[in-house]
This record gives structure tokens, C-alpha cells and sequence, in this order.
């Protein structure tokens, strides 16, 4: 993944800031200033992820033209086992995410993103056949050029739906 | 904010993150984030092509509402690390509560850094998410 424009935008964080049912006003409020001594509207921890949007190539999100939008219609359809994806690590099930945060990101930012892979394993197990883990890293620059965010998430690839 | 005089190791903070979580905060997440993968909002590909027996909510969802449960206690742009292991999956329905347990209280390059220990657990009991925060804190 490759993204050269993460437009950090107030309305896109208060969106995002209410999907993950958190009302504190720094995601809303350009005048609020919280005890911490944050002002101005603030990106929250997760909310990197978002810059999926960003992503011209980003596969889960539907295509316009051709391909058009996947999804049930008429008959139950959807993505391929192998093309489903969490975690921009592009395979099967999200299992690990982590962040580190080197500075601030807040709206009016325009990040950059760049990812590389990371390590790749497998596991037995019991719920849901052979696990196969890769690993992707994803670095997060400003308008400055500095890092502000690392992010590391660790797909999974079942062998078979997982058993609840 | 916390501050270094008012807590020690073993002490707890903790929220209902979602009471009886609904489809439709699935779909407003795939919205936000951009992640439209269809396990998450469509019923019927993930019910009877993929072999779930519902729709299932994105992870990151779960990390982000454990993430409010986490700023809310260190304070608003503190956090220098935060990193979850989904566990196990979350369904509609579910009833989440996250709590966080201060594990170490220390001074680093002249900053205050308090480390906790994240568990999100649904209403039966069983984690969805375990993980790890590191915050400043004032002294």
C-alpha cells in the first residue's frame, strides 16, 4: 500500500469518532480544549486505519465501473476467501494491531503512507485448521515529512471459518 | 489526565464500551474507515457463502471503541503506544466492557510513562481483545 495524500479532515474524524461510539468533543469541537492541553479537532488512536480511503488500490472497498459493487444482490454473493482482508495485511482475518505515536496528528494534516511486509508465520489450530500470519508495517509522514505514526497489523488466513 | 501522585500499579479503569451492539454501528464503522468487507455488513454472503452464522464487526471497531475507554482514562493525546490481539470474534449483540490495569508507573527521558494492560471481554466472560497502552502522564 501506497498512499500519497491522507487528507486528515474534521468532518471525516467526528464520522469516524462516532461510528466507534466516542463522543468527546476534541473529535468535533474546534474550540474545546481538553484537560490534557489538546485543542483544535484531533485525530483518535485507531483512527489510521481510515486512511483505507485514501488508498486508490484498497480492495474492500467497492469499485466503481466495471467490476461495480460487491456485495449480496439478487443471489448471496460477496468477496473470494482469499481475497478477504483486516488490518491492510490483506489476509483473511485481522489478528494483531499495534500503533506507535511519534507526534501529533490533527486535522488539516495531509499524511503520507507508506507499507512494507513484515514477518509471515503459521500456527495449528483448533478453532479453525492451519493459521497462516503475515505481517504488514505501515509508516506515517506529514506535510513536514516527519514519522507520526507506525502502524503494524498481522493478518490471518484460516483453513476454515473460525468456530464461535 | 493522570497524574503520577494520584495512581499506582493495580489500579483499574473501566467502561461498557456497547450495550447489545447493533448492525447498523457495523455498517456506520465500514462507512468511516472505508473497510467494506462484506463479513462485516452483509448477512446473506456471510451467513451462506462464507459459513458464518451472522455478520461479524470489524476488529479495528472493537479497537476503536477499547480506544475511547483507554483516552478517556490517560487523557487526549498522551498515548505512545497502543497495541490489542483480537481474541475472538464479536457479533450483533454483544455486550462489551474494556478495563485497563496500570502495570508500571516509571520516569523516561524526562517524561512521566505509565504502561496498562488492556482486556476487552463480551458479555460472556470471554476476551475479544487483549492488549497494551502507553501513555504520558503529568507529574
Amino acid at each position: 500500500m501506497a498512499i500519497d495524500k491522507f487528507l486528515i479532515e474534521a468532518s471525516h474524524i467526528m464520522m469516524f469518532a462516532r461510528s466507534i461510539g466516542d463522543d468527546n468533543p476534541i473529535y468535533y469541537d474546534q474550540d474545546y480544549k481538553s484537560d490534557s492541553g489538546c485543542e483544535g479537532i484531533i485525530a483518535p488512536p485507531t483512527f489510521a486505519q481510515s486512511s483505507a480511503q485514501f488508498d486508490p488500490d484498497y480492495f474492500l472497498r467497492p469499485k466503481t465501473g466495471g467490476e461495480g459493487w460487491f456485495g449480496s444482490g439478487k443471489e448471496p454473493t460477496g468477496l473470494k476467501p482469499s481475497s478477504g482482508g483486516g488490518g491492510g495485511a490483506a489476509a483473511g482475518l485481522h489478528a494483531e494491531q499495534r500503533f506507535e505515536y511519534h507526534l501529533p496528528v490533527k486535522a488539516g494534516d495531509i499524511l503520507t503512507a507508506t507499507s512494507k511486509p513484515g514477518n509471515t508465520w503459521e500456527k495449528e489450530s483448533k478453532r479453525a485448521g492451519k493459521l497462516k500470519f503475515s505481517e504488514s508495517v505501515t509508516e506515517y509522514r506529514n506535510q513536514n515529512g516527519d514519522l507520526v505514526i507506525t502502524a503494524t497489523g498481522v493478518g490471518v488466513q484460516t483453513e476454515r471459518p473460525v468456530d464461535s | 489526565m493522570l497524574k503520577v501522585s494520584e495512581i499506582k500499579v493495580g489500579d483499574t479503569y473501566s467502561e461498557i464500551l456497547v450495550k447489545d451492539l447493533k448492525r447498523t454501528q457495523i455498517v456506520q464503522y465500514a462507512g468511516a474507515s472505508g473497510d467494506y468487507n462484506p463479513l462485516h455488513t452483509d448477512e446473506i454472503f456471510t451467513t451462506k457463502v462464507a459459513g458464518y452464522p451472522s455478520v461479524f464487526a470489524h476488529g479495528m471497531l472493537t479497537m476503536g471503541m477499547t480506544g475511547k475507554m483507554v483516552t478517556n482514562y490517560v487523557g487526549d493525546g498522551t498515548l505512545k503506544k497502543y497495541g490489542v490481539r483480537f481474541t475472538s470474534q464479536v457479533w450483533p449483540g454483544d455486550t462489551l466492557s474494556s478495563i485497563a490495569t496500570i502495570t508500571d508507573i516509571r520516569e523516561e527521558n524526562g517524561e512521566n510513562i505509565v504502561e496498562l494492560e488492556i482486556e476487552t471481554t463480551n458479555q460472556d466472560g470471554i476476551a475479544v481483545i487483549t492488549g497494551s497502552a502507553t501513555a504520558r502522564i503529568s507529574s
